[in-house]
C-alpha cells in the first residue's frame, strides 16, 4: 500500500516492484482465461452473450472502483499538517449511486427474463423426445423407437450414451431413481437437476455434428465424478442407421 | 484489572469479579471472558478448517498422489495415502461446515458481538451473563460431535455443507452426528441472539441513541435479528431430516427411490425439493449474518484510520436494513435449476439484482469515507481496506448467477466457489483480522506486532488472490466444484496447471497464518503497551482502560454524539472526539 515511511522503504519498492511485474503479466494471460468453452446449442450464444455483458459491465465498476480506491488511498494518505475533510455526506450522492446501480441491475433482469423463458420456460414445438433417469452413478437415456412416442413397446433404452440429429430440437424429461443429479452439458449451457419423484424438463438444439459429455453436477455420492455420459450429434440419417443398429442388437 | 473495582460497592446488577480460576477463566459469566473464549474456539476451529481445505485441494493439484503420513493418520478415508472418493466428499463437507458454523459465526458474532457490543454501548456486561456462558458452553459439544463425526464408522458427513435430500438421509452414521451437532450449536447461536437483542435494545448507555451507535453494533443487532428468525427454520428442516433418517419419517423422501438397487420401502409422500426451500431460506439469511458483521467492523474502522467521519452514517445502517430485509426473499436463487418453477425463478432473479444495491451503497460510502481522508496504513485499516476491494469483487461476480440463463451455466461450477470465497473470506475474513488487529489492543492491553501484522498481510492477500480468483476461470471452464477427479472429464482436460498453482498458493496462504498464530500468542507479552485510546477513536471502548475492568466502566459513560466525529473543525489540532465527552469539560469515566 502507499503508505511511505523512511523505515522500510526498500522492501516496499520491492514489493511495489513485484507488483508492477504482477500486473501486466496477469493481465495477458487474461484473454487466454476469460473465455467460455465452444458453444454448439443454438441459445448457447445467447447466455455466452449475457455473460459478455455482465462480464463487460461489472469488469467496468469494478476497475473504476478498484482504481478509485488506489486513488485515493495515494492521494489522501496521512500528511502532517494536511486535515481530514470533515463531511458527514451527501444526500445527492446517494440517491445517485443507489438509482444506478438499480437501474443497472433491473435492465440485466429485464434481459435475462427473456432469455430464461425462451431456454427453460417454453419446449420448442416439433422436438424429437427422450426420458433420462439418473441413477447412481449412470444415466439411462430412453429414446422413443420408431413410433416417434415414449413409454411403447418399441422405446429403446441406452447406457450413458445420448444421441440426437443435428437441426432438429431435442426435449430431454428427467428423473432420478434415487437422490439428485444434475445434467450438465457444458457446451450445450445445459443444466437441469432431475430429482427423484419430480419430472423436470430441458431441451437443446445443437448447431453441428459432434462428440461431447454428460457431467453430472449436483453432488450425489461418492461415484459422482465419474458419473460421466457421451454426447453424439449426427446428420438425420447417422442417427436413423444408429437407432436402427440400436434396435437390432436389443431385440437380439 | 481494576482495584478500584474492587474497593468499592458494586451496582445493582452487577456480579462481583469472582476469584476462583473455574468461574474466572472457565465458567466465567464476564462477556469479555466470554468473548476471548468464543475467539480461541474460533481460531481452532479456523485451523482444522484450512487443514481440510488442504487436503482438498492436494487432491485436484494431483489427483490420486498419496500422502503418506495421512495414511497412519485417516487409514480408513486414505488407505496409504491415497484419498478415497467419500473421503473427499467429506472433506469439503466438513470444511464448509466448519468455516462457516464454527470459524465464521464464533468469531464475528461470538467473539466481537460479545466483546465489543457491551463495551460499545457503555454497558457491564450482556443482559443475561449466565445464559451468555450458557451459550458458549452448548457450542463447545457442537464442536466435539463434528470433530467426533470423523471417526465414525462410515466417516464423516458427506453430502456437502448444504446436506441436500435425499443424499443426506441415505448417508452414512456422520451424517446423523452432523445434525446433531448443528442443532446443538443453533441453540447456542440462538440463545446469542436472544442476548445481543436484548442487550442492544435495553443496556445502551444514556445519550446513545440507535443512530449514534457504532455500526458495528447495528450490524450486530441486526445480524441477531436474521439469526433468530432464520435458525429455527434451518432447525426444523435438520430435525425432520434427522427423523427421516432414525424414526423413518418421509419428509424428503418420495415414492419409489431405490437406493444402490435396493428399494427403500418406507419412502413415499415427500418432497426432496422442501429440504432445499427451507435450508435456502435459512440459508440466504445466513450469508448476510456472515457477511454484516464484517461489514460493520469496516465502517468502524475506516472512519478511525482515515480521520474522518463515516459518509453517509444513516445509509450505512439503513442498507443494512435493507439487506437484512431482502435478505429473505432471495433463497430461491439457489436453486434456478432445481426444478423448481421456471416463472418463480424469474421473480427470484428480480429480487437478487435489487439486494446487489445496498451493497453497492455501502461499497461507494466506504470510498467516499476515503475521499479527503487523512488515512493511515495500520494493520487494521490494511485488512478493513482488502475487505471492501475484495468484497467488490465478491459482490460483482454475483451478478453473474443472479442472471438465470447465465447461471444456466455456473451453477455448480467453480465459479460458484470463487465467489463464495470472494464474500467469505475476502469479506468476512479479512473483516475478522481487522477486527482482531484493531480491538486485540483492548483485549490485552497490548498491540500485536505492526510489523508483522504487515507481512502476515501482504502475504495473505496475495495468495489469497492466487488460489480464489483463477477459480472463477475454472468455473468458466465447466468445471463442476466437488468433483473428486476432473481427469475424467474431456471439457477439463488441462486444468490440472492451474490447479496445482492454486494448491501451492494455498500452502503459502496458510503458512502465512503462522505468522498471525505467532504474532497473536507472543503479543500477549510483549506487545507494545497499548494504552486506553491507542488508535485515538471515538467509540466507547476506547474510553475505559485496556483490559477494562471487571464491569467495563466506572460510571456508565454519557453520550453526547455520533460514534465518527473525527477532524470536527471545532476541536482545532484534536482529530478525535469521545461519543462521552461533554460539549465543554473532561469526559465522564473512570479514567476521564
Amino acid at each position: 500500500m502507499a503508505s511511505v515511511a523512511p523505515r522500510g522503504r526498500s522492501y516496499r519498492v520491492a514489493l511495489s516492484a513485484l507488483g508492477a511485474a504482477a500486473v501486466p503479466s496477469l493481465a495477458s494471460a487474461l484473454p487466454f482465461w476469460l473465455h467460455l468453452p465452444e458453444n454448439v446449442s443454438t441459445f448457447g450464444g445467447k447466455i455466452d452473450g449475457l455473460f459478455t455483458l455482465i462480464l463487460w459491465i461489472t469488469g467496468t465498476i469494478f476497475v473504476l472502483v478498484e482504481a478509485l480506491l488506489l486513488f485515493f488511498l495515494f492521494r489522501y494518505r496521512h500528511r502532517e499538517g494536511r486535515p481530514a475533510h470533515y463531511t458527514h455526506g451527501s444526500n445527492r450522492l446517494e440517491v445517485i449511486w443507489t438509482i444506478v446501480p438499480a437501474v443497472i441491475c433491473v435492465i440485466l433482469a429485464l434481459l435475462s427474463r427473456r432469455s430464461w423463458a425462451e431456454i427453460k420456460q417454453n419446449m420448442p414445438h416439433g422436438a424429437m423426445n427422450v426420458e433420462v433417469t439418473a441413477e447412481q452413478f449412470a444415466w439411462n437415456i430412453r429414446y422413443p423407437g420408431p413410433d416417434g412416442k415414449l413409454n411403447t413397446a418399441d422405446d429403446l433404452v441406452t447406457l450413458n450414451q445420448l444421441h440426437f440429429p443435428v437441426g432438429r430440437p431435442l426435449i430431454v424429461t428427467l428423473h432420478s431413481k434415487d437422490v439428485i443429479h444434475s445434467f450438465f452439458l457444458p457446451e450445450f449451457r445445459v443444466k437441469q437437476d432431475a430429482v427423484p419423484g419430480m419430472t423436470t424438463h430441458i431441451w437443446l438444439e445443437a448447431t453441428r455434428v459432434g462428440h461431447w459429455e454428460i457431467a453430472c453436477a449436483e453432488l450425489c455420492g461418492l461415484g459422482h465424478f465419474r458419473m460421466k455420459g457421451f454426447v453424439t450429434v449426427e446428420t438425420p440419417e447417422e442417427f436413423e442407421r444408429w437407432m436402427a443398429e440400436t434396435a437390432k442388437e436389443a431385440a437380439s | 484489572m481494576s482495584t478500584i473495582a474492587v474497593a468499592r460497592e458494586l451496582p445493582p446488577g452487577v456480579h462481583p469479579e469472582p476469584t476462583s480460576f473455574w468461574r474466572k477463566y472457565i465458567f466465567s459469566l464476564d462477556h469479555k471472558v466470554i468473548g476471548k473464549q468464543y475467539l480461541s474456539y474460533a481460531l481452532f476451529m479456523l485451523v482444522i478448517g484450512g487443514l481440510l481445505a488442504m487436503l482438498v485441494r492436494w487432491q485436484l493439484a494431483w489427483p490420486g498422489r498419496p500422502i503418506a503420513f495421512m495414511g497412519k493418520l485417516a487409514p480408513e478415508g486414505m488407505p496409504n495415502g491415497m484419498m478415497l472418493p467419500e473421503f473427499y466428499n467429506s472433506l469439503f463437507t466438513m470444511h464448509a461446515t466448519i468455516m462457516i458454523f464454527f470459524a465464521i459465526m464464533p468469531i464475528l458474532i461470538g467473539a466481537f458481538g460479545n466483546f465489543v457490543v457491551p463495551l460499545q454501548i457503555g454497558a457491564r456486561d450482556m443482559a443475561f451473563p449466565t445464559l451468555n456462558m450458557f451459550s458458549f458452553w452448548t457450542a463447545v459439544p457442537g464442536a466435539v460431535l463434528i470433530i467426533w463425526s470423523f471417526f465414525v464408522t462410515g466417516g464423516a458427513a458427506q453430502a456437502g455443507w448444504t446436506s441436500y435430500a435425499p443424499l443426506s438421509a441415505v448417508m452414512p452414521r456422520g451424517q446423523t452426528l452432523w445434525l446433531l451437532s448443528l442443532l446443538v450449536l443453533g441453540i447456542s447461536s440462538l440463545l446469542t441472539a436472544v442476548n445481543l437483542i436484548t442487550t442492544i435494545i435495553n443496556l445502551r448507555a444514556p445519550g446513545l441513541t440507535f443512530f449514534r451507535l457504532p455500526l458495528t453494533v447495528w450490524a450486530l443487532f441486526v445480524t441477531a435479528v436474521l439469526l433468530l428468525l432464520a435458525l429455527p427454520v434451518l432447525s426444523g428442516a435438520m430435525i425432520m431430516l434427522l427423523f427421516d433418517r432414525v424414526l423413518g419419517t418421509t419428509f424428503f423422501l418420495p415414492k419409489g427411490l431405490i437406493i444402490s438397487g435396493q428399494p427403500l420401502t418406507n419412502a413415499g409422500g415427500g418432497q426432496a425439493l422442501l429440504w432445499q426451500h427451507l435450508f435456502w431460506f435459512f440459508g440466504h439469511p445466513e450469508v448476510y449474518i456472515m457477511i454484516l458483521p464484517a461489514m460493520g467492523i469496516t465502517s468502524e474502522i475506516l472512519p478511525v484510520f482515515s480521520r474522518k467521519p463515516i459518509f453517509g452514517y444513516r445509509a450505512m445502517a439503513y442498507s443494512i436494513l435493507g439487506i437484512a430485509g431482502l435478505g429473505w426473499i432471495v433463497w430461491g436463487h439457489h436453486m434456478f435449476q432445481s426444478g423448481m418453477n421456471p416463472i418463480l425463478g424469474t421473480t427470484f432473479m428480480i429480487s437478487t439484482m435489487v439486494i446487489a444495491v445496498p451493497s453497492a451503497i455501502k461499497v461507494f460510502n466506504w470510498l467516499g469515507t476515503l475521499w479527503g481522508g487523512s488515512i493511515r496504513f495500520t494493520t487494521p485499516m490494511l485488512n478493513a481496506l482488502a475487505f471492501v476491494s475484495m468484497f467488490v469483487i465478491g459482490g460483482l461476480s454475483g451478478i453473474f448467477m443472479a442472471s438465470t440463463p447465465v447461471d444456466i451455466y455456473i451453477h455448480d461450477t467453480y465459479f460458484i466457489v470463487g465467489h463464495i470465497h470472494y464474500v467469505l473470506f475476502g469479506g468476512s475474513l479479512f473483516g475478522a483480522f481487522a477486527g482482531l488487529y484493531f480491538w486485540y489492543p483492548k483485549m490485552f492491553g497490548r498491540k500485536m506486532s505492526d510489523k508483522w501484522g504487515r507481512i502476515h498481510f501482504a502475504i495473505t492477500f496475495i495468495t489469497f488472490n492466487c488460489v480464489f480468483f483463477p477459480m472463477h476461470f475454472l468455473g468458466m471452464r465447466g468445471m463442476q466444484r466437488r468433483i473428486y477427479d476432473y481427469s475424467q472429464y474431456a471439457h477439463l482436460k488441462g486444468l490440472q496447471p492451474m490447479n496445482q498453482f492454486m494448491t501451492i498458493s494455498l500452502f503459502v496462504l496458510g503458512a502465512a497464518q503462522l505468522i498471525l498464530v505467532l504474532n497473536f500468542f507472543l503479543s500477549m507479552r510483549r506487545g507494545e503497551p497499548a494504552g486506553d485510546n491507542p488508535w485515538r477513536s471515538n467509540t466507547l471502548e476506547w474510553q475505559t482502560s485496556s483490559p477494562p475492568p471487571h464491569e467495563n466502566f466506572h460510571d456508565i459513560p454519557t453520550v453526547y454524539r455520533g460514534p465518527y466525529e473525527y477532524s470536527a473543525p471545532e476541536r482545532g489540532s484534536d482529530d478525535h472526539w469521545p461519543q462521552n465527552e461533554p460539549p465543554s469539560g473532561r469526559p465522564v469515566t473512570a479514567h476521564g
